[in-house]
């Protein structure tokens, strides 16, 4: 939800926001939803400053869940961009600040995989396979991360 | 305090090439 105070901070924090409307802004709304292949509302992607897309969050989202959601989006890019210190930080800030939101348990993956690319370790990724065993244990990150054990 | 959504998206795009900064773009059917 916009007007939560969480969101407008984390967006004002990291992006520059754009914003087309189906009706208002009918020409821009049809370009843009083609060049992207986002035809429904409410659509959010996350670009890269050359306008590459990186992440994206389709349909309603509670408060938590999309502040949530965007948390992840930033860490995916700063994941895309090799920028592995910086993606683990904000992976695990999603765990550590919003536990319960779906994105949690994923964050926890890429967490562990961010940690392995910047020091080469499999131990990181051992460590997070066992963190599965204590949290998160019935979702798909959980299967994923099951080989790492 | 809102966020400010600009709606020159083709700016948004260059201004963002210029200041190295990610875009975030909302696909919106919202009452304005």
């Amino acid at each position: 939800m916009w007007p939560d105070e969480r969101v407008v901070h984390l967006v004002n924090e990291n992006f520059l926001p754009a914003r087309v409307h189906v009706k208002e802004d009918a020409e821009l709304f049809k370009r843009y939803s083609e060049r992207y292949k986002a035809p429904w509302t409410p659509t959010i992607l996350l670009l890269d400053s050359n306008g590459v897309e990186h992440y994206r969050i389709e349909g309603f989202l509670p408060a938590d869940d999309l502040l949530a959601q965007l948390m992840l989006g930033r860490a995916r890019l700063a994941f895309d961009q090799q920028q592995w210190v910086d993606a683990e930080r904000r992976f695990r800030e999603i765990v550590e600040k919003l536990p319960n939101t779906e994105a949690a348990p994923e964050a926890q993956y890429w967490a562990g995989v961010a940690r392995y690319k910047a020091t080469g370790d499999p131990a990181s990724l051992k460590a997070t396979g066992q963190a599965f065993k204590q949290r998160y244990q019935d979702t798909t990150w959980a299967k994923k991360a099951s080989v790492w054990r | 305090m809102p966020i400010k959504f600009r709606h020159d998206v083709d700016q948004v795009l260059d201004d963002a090439k210029t200041q190295q900064r990610p875009v975030l773009l909302d696909f919106s059917a919202a009452p304005m």
